[in-house]
């Protein structure tokens, strides 16, 4: 493999960071935001894979792509808050819900979507960002979505407002110790409950830019499961939203190896490397699970590190 | 006053309140917790409410604050009736409440948790204008707490102190404490309540304070009022009260058992060795350091030391709950690896803390807990796998009667009796055979004092029996009645030994700091 061949690897590799990370970040932004508050909603992949459809199909009648934007959040918020209710109900379990919501949203998704997979409908536009550097394949990988920007405006904004704002701090304190929340008179369901919505509402937009930008077509395959790493992301970057970023950029990168090795002609592995971020995550995670910081960042009430 | 700009200590003279109840009744199902109870608090006075457990004193004041509706009673404060329906409600009033459980946010700081505590907190907080005048408060308070450390990472102390810090900063001037200096070294308990008496003795705070040490009653509170099974039994001046006039209203006519004598025992070989003793804690940081220490047949160490000092870690090294990153524990000079096989042929037995927790399984019977040493030997097992329940059951009646357990029936799930009786059922499981090690973790905690001296006695006679004893407590009156040696735990390690009769409260309270 020669220089050139190393640069248009990394050039994809770059361009794959931007394209594909963008689902992932809104994903585990959401469930960020809904484990900080001490609930773990499993049933992200569900909200995603029907934001997509929605979104689709609200693009495909109406003909404005950010109208489809918006449906898919709304789709996604509908099934947050329904999962919020279900588990302030005595004795619930969130995770059973959660994989509940899984199959409830994805099953949904493709009961109505079955007659959008043929038809096209308007995709969102993407801004050209690498026009001037005059290499095609590095113009190609610059074509960043606005939706990716939103994501990481997202993130700053979350991690300054946990920080900054009365809300925030609730949130954490509902999250780290619900009988302190309880003692100052904070009503711990409730901020549960929106914090799930919210978070449903996000994961929602996540699957609007599957199905309206990368790769930017509705079928039954186009999540395969992407929903469900993202949350396993969160564990990964400690419940810290400028982390979420970069945990979802590394895996946006690791996803386009196998195409970019495939593009300059190695195709030996090709199904290896497409699996590449998955044996990443699983790498990563057993190393940060092992790592003494971990238990301490993991909000005390979450059912799985009770 | 506005939360935002407390005022200096100065202008806050002559503000504490007074508090009265009046006739307090609180019934759960067919139990009366609380029976037509009174309690006067003067302003500015340091109050003491004792009882044992179960006396009915949390429920005094959890109805007080609002927690719990009292089926009868008013409170008058200063004078004039409050209807108090929750903890909110309390606070509206002035009246505050530090917990045993504390009521800080572990993942926020210190600075965090006393913004966000008050109910105008702003939606987006200045922090710059924040911290200067949380830094101007601290400046008027007599302790002071680091803002911006997590509470996670505070040490019980300073934990309780920003509790503490927290009611002031509301401007709670009424404040109910639930024994505040259970997690505190004598020193810092000392200091503590001494700068709360001043507070109270310049008429800035009134403090109402749950407790059942005598000694701290007498030396820094003004009056006391004693509870016994939700009754009223007696109130005085805690100055001119004698301790057996305060211990009689607590605990009534209950006749006691005599204590078990310590016997002299002629000098003994070592029997259990801890040689340079490490482990970690659950965060993989270490949990105790170079432990050395050697106890002879017929004697019983105590452990003395403020709690999260490493004495827990050190219990679960020893009963095989924890792993040992270095060291090795002897027994009669043998190296002895914690498994069940190995607590049976050296004869270790324990009465770990928390025993409900720790030793039972809660939702088997009492007879199938009683069993746990011995099911899989005759004669209740035969082959090594075959179980028949009758032999189990005979062995549990027997162990019933003789120790005193009262439980409706050896079939009763364990975890329906009472403390004292699940504590006497380990007890009885543990010590009816042939005890060469003792391992014993906190045995009286929140036991009444009937079973305490119960409890004390058999660990006694197990010493005079020849048993090597551990005994880790962090109630220094006990490790002082019982121990032949002090050792004490702080940081992690034993940084002093000595025989019993050649040391005292202070030297003691001195190490446990960390001195």
């Amino acid at each position: 493999m020669d220089s050139s061949a190393i640069v248009t690897v990394l050039i994809a590799m770059l361009g794959g960071a931007i394209r594909v990370s963008t689902p992932f970040m809104f994903v585990a932004l959401g469930e960020t935001l809904t484990e900080k508050s001490g609930r773990i909603n499993l049933g992200l992949e569900g909200n995603l894979v029907l934001g997509a459809m929605v979104a689709y199909a609200i693009s495909f009648h109406t003909g404005s792509p950010w109208l489809g934007v918006l449906a898919a959040g709304v789709a996604g918020l509908i099934l947050g808050a329904l999962h919020g209710y279900i588990c302030k109900l005595p004795k619930v379990n969130d995770i059973a819900v959660g994989i509940a919501f899984m199959s409830f949203g994805t099953g949904l998704a493709f009961f109505f979507g079955k007659p959008y997979i043929q038809p096209s409908a308007p995709r969102l536009e993407s801004i050209p960002l690498g026009n001037w550097t005059g290499n095609p394949a590095l113009a190609q990988a610059l074509q960043v979505n606005p939706l990716f920007f939103v994501g990481i405006v997202l993130a700053v904004a979350m991690a300054w407002a946990l920080r900054n704002t009365r809300w925030g701090l609730i949130v954490r304190m509902t999250g780290d110790s619900a009988a302190s929340a309880k003692a100052m008179g904070v009503s711990v369901d409730l901020v549960r409950f929106l914090a799930t919505a919210a978070g449903g509402f996000l994961a929602g937009i996540g699957g609007a830019f599957l199905s309206l930008y990368y790769p930017g077509s509705w079928n039954q395959g186009l999540s395969s499961g992407q929903g469900l790493m993202a949350v396993a992301l969160v564990i990964f970057a400690r419940w810290n939203p400028i982390r979420c970023i970069f945990a979802a950029l590394l895996f946006g990168a690791a996803g386009a190896i196998g195409p970019a090795l495939q593009s300059v002609g190695i195709s030996q592995g090709y199904y290896f490397f497409n699996a590449a971020p998955y044996i990443l995550t699983l790498f990563i995670l057993i190393a940060s699970a092992s790592s003494k910081g971990a238990a301490r960042e993991a909000p005390g009430e979450l059912s799985i590190t009770k | 006053m506005n939360a935002m700009s407390p005022l200096p200590i100065a202008e806050a003279a002559g503000r504490a309140p007074s508090l009265e109840a009046i006739g307090m009744t609180k019934i759960f199902g067919p139990l009366v917790a609380l029976d037509d109870v009174s309690l006067k608090v003067e302003a500015g006075s340091f109050h003491a409410l004792l009882g044992e457990n179960g006396a009915g004193k949390s429920t005094l004041v959890k109805s007080i604050m609002g927690f719990y509706a009292a089926d009868k009673g008013r409170v008058l404060l200063d004078g004039r009736e409050v209807v108090i329906k929750s903890p909110r409600d309390a606070r509206a009033n002035g009246i505050g409440m530090v917990y045993q459980q504390f009521t800080l946010v572990p993942c926020l700081t210190a600075a965090e948790n006393l913004v966000i505590s008050r109910a105008d907190a702003p939606s987006v907080i200045d922090w710059t204008k924040e911290k200067k005048a949380l830094n101007a408060f601290l400046e008027t308070m007599p302790f002071k707490v680091p803002l911006d450390t997590q509470v996670s990472s505070l040490s019980a102390g300073e934990k309780q102190k920003l509790e503490i810090l927290k009611l002031l900063y509301l401007d709670q001037r009424f404040m109910i404490l639930d024994e505040p200096t259970s997690v505190l070294t004598p020193g810092e308990a000392d200091e503590m309540l001494g700068l709360l008496g001043g507070m109270a003795a310049r008429k800035e705070i009134t403090v109402l304070m749950i407790s059942h040490k005598f000694r701290e009653v007498k030396a820094f509170c003004d009056s006391f009022t004693v509870l016994r099974r939700g009754k009223f039994t007696g109130a005085g001046d805690a100055k001119t009260a004698t301790i057996a006039e305060m211990s009689q209203m607590m605990i009534g006519d209950t006749t006691i058992r005599e204590r078990a004598k310590r016997l002299t025992q002629s000098e003994k070989p070592d029997v259990l060795e801890l040689a340079g003793l490490f482990a970690e804690d659950n965060d993989g940081l270490p949990a105790i350091r170079a432990i050395n220490l050697k106890i002879k047949a017929g004697e019983i160490v105590g452990i003395a030391g403020v709690s999260g000092n490493g004495q827990s870690a050190l219990v679960e090294a020893l009963a095989g709950q924890r792993k040992l990153s270095d060291g090795e524990i002897r027994i009669h000079g043998e190296a002895f690896h914690p498994n069940r096989s190995a607590f049976d042929r050296f004869k270790v037995f324990g009465l770990p803390e928390e025993p409900l927790k720790n030793a039972t399984v809660p939702k088997m019977s009492v007879a199938e807990n009683l069993a746990f040493r011995a099911f899989d030997k005759p004669p209740v097992a035969s082959l090594g796998w075959w179980m028949s329940p009758g032999p189990m059951r005979r062995k549990a009646e027997d162990l019933i009667a003789r120790y005193r357990i009262k439980t409706t029936s050896p079939d009763s799930p364990i975890e329906t009796l009472s403390g004292g009786n699940v504590q006497r059922a380990v007890l009885a499981r543990e010590l009816s055979g042939d005890v060469d090690v003792l391992i014993v973790a906190n045995p009286c905690f929140g036991l009444d004092f009937a079973s305490v001296a119960e409890i004390r006695s058999q660990i006694m006679e197990q010493r005079n029996r020849g048993a090597a004893v551990l005994l880790v407590s962090e109630d220094l009156d006990e490790i002082l009645e019982l121990a032949d040696r002090v050792a004490v735990m702080s940081g992690g390690t034993i940084n002093y030994i000595s025989p019993v009769e050649d040391t005292d409260r202070n030297i003691i309270g001195q190490h446990m700091a960390g001195h």
